[in-house]
């Protein structure tokens, strides 16, 4: 009987423990970049690839194609050459990869690079008041967005 | 099959926008002003900078900006130029004078002289420039009130003055005073990553001069032309003004105009412009 009401107590426990593992979103700084990838979704959901692509476009958010071509998005007009073009990201990198290029490129391909760090509070100096200590991306922006990269395949 | 017509149609658009490196280098076109005045935009780069040779921005702009810029009477930052003359030859202040009273003809007095600026200022103890020079004279010799930025007639008279110099060969003199520790100061600062977006001058200007940032062209940053006639803003816009606008893009805080951040990059941005023409009022998008 009591055994019976601890193993129901334990269950309901792990149940709620691996909800919130389910829900957890990663802080910028906890984010774990192993080997060019993250393997965890720094939002603790899944993405949402159509969500994504309306981060992508839009200038407040993503902004990417500012920087990067992308056929997939031919309606859009001033594709931008600053990046290499996203045609086929997917076939390139795994989503892990897409998640840590996303989250802080440099991370990935070194100070050097141009692109900016849309998931991390590594940024330039005298940030604007308004966008001091929070990351130009939400997390679930940024899974939203790898969902959406994990689609443009050839 | 209509749909896919149409799919294939907008596949050539968009190749066509995917191949835009064809079409994204700087253009290779002279520029004579009312087929008179040769400008110098494009030349060799002075020693230590990072370019072999340097361009001006109106070689990046459309077909459409860069006749703008080649007949005076269809540059629209003329209108302000002449703005700018008027006001050199209207008395102001206390003492009763104008720009003109001391300076007379502007076309002889001042001919070639804002190619030579930013100058040390050995009073203020810093590098001073048209603007800062204009607020000199009218606090210290009109006994009228300094512009504040960007206001009364800064940028017109700005403008005027420095047309004055149009076809002059930028050059200046980093041996006088400090100016070299704050040509310095520029540099660091023009190679210093800012804001959320983590951005340098360099990154654009340098890094990738000639690509498309959406419909944008990057130039290769040079101030030759300012004040100029941006299209987008339908007005001139002063150097500090676009400087302050390049900052704010990278989403920092901006720097006041003429704060020693900003005269220092003044100072070293000039400098990577040696050699070409005084456009102002250049005209650009």
């Amino acid at each position: 009987m009591n055994s019976a009401r601890n193993l129901i107590a334990v269950a309901v426990m792990a149940g709620s423990l691996a909800a919130t593992a389910a829900w957890a979103e990663t802080a910028p700084d906890d984010v774990k970049f192993e080997d060019g990838a993250v393997a965890m979704s720094v939002s603790g959901n899944a993405g949402d690839a159509k969500a994504g692509a309306g981060v992508f476009k839009n200038k407040k958010l993503g902004n990417c194609l500012a920087c990067h071509a992308n056929s997939d998005m031919k309606n859009e007009l001033f594709h931008g050459e600053v990046g290499p073009a996203l045609d086929g990201v997917a076939d390139r990198y795994s989503v892990d990869q897409l998640r840590a290029i996303v989250a802080n490129s440099k991370e990935v391909f070194g100070d050097q690079t141009v692109m900016p760090g849309f998931y991390t509070l590594k940024v330039g100096k005298n940030p604007a008041k308004e966008f001091a200590g929070k990351t130009i991306l939400s997390a679930q922006d940024v899974e939203d967005v790898v969902a959406y990269l994990a689609t443009l395949k050839e | 099959m209509k749909k896919s017509i149409l799919n294939g149609v907008m596949g050539g658009v968009v190749a066509a926008l995917v191949s835009s490196a064809a079409w994204a280098e700087p253009v290779d076109d002279e520029l004579v002003i009312d087929g008179d005045i040769k400008m110098v935009v494009r030349t060799k780069a002075p020693e230590g900078h990072p370019f072999d040779e340097i361009r001006s921005g109106w070689q990046y702009r459309t077909k459409e900006t860069r006749a703008l810029e080649v007949d005076s009477f269809n540059n629209p930052g003329m209108l302000r130029v002449e703005e700018g003359e008027g006001i050199w030859n209207t008395a102001d202040g206390t003492e009763g004078k104008s720009c003109a009273d001391c300076h007379g003809d502007a076309s002889e007095s001042m001919k070639e002289v804002a190619a030579h600026y930013p100058k040390w200022d050995a009073q203020s103890n810093r590098p001073i420039n048209i603007e800062l020079m204009i607020n000199k004279c009218r606090t210290e010799r009109m006994g009228a009130e300094a512009y504040e930025f960007d206001k009364g007639g800064q940028k017109s008279l700005t403008a005027y003055i420095k047309h004055q110099a149009l076809g002059t060969p930028v050059s200046i003199d980093l041996t006088q005073g400090d100016m070299q520790s704050w040509w310095e100061k520029g540099k660091e600062e023009y190679y210093t990553r800012t804001g959320q977006l983590n951005l340098s001058c360099s990154n654009c200007h340098e890094d990738n001069a000639g690509n498309y940032i959406r419909a944008d062209h990057l130039s290769m940053g040079q101030v030759n032309g300012f004040p100029v006639y941006r299209l987008k803003q339908a007005d001139l816009v002063s150097l500090h003004n676009r400087f302050r606008g390049c900052i704010r893009d990278t989403r920092a805080e901006q720097p006041k105009a003429f704060s020693d951040e900003l005269m220092a990059l003044e100072v070293y941005v000039t400098w990577r412009g040696t050699g070409l023409s005084v456009e102002t009022p250049a005209v650009r998008n």
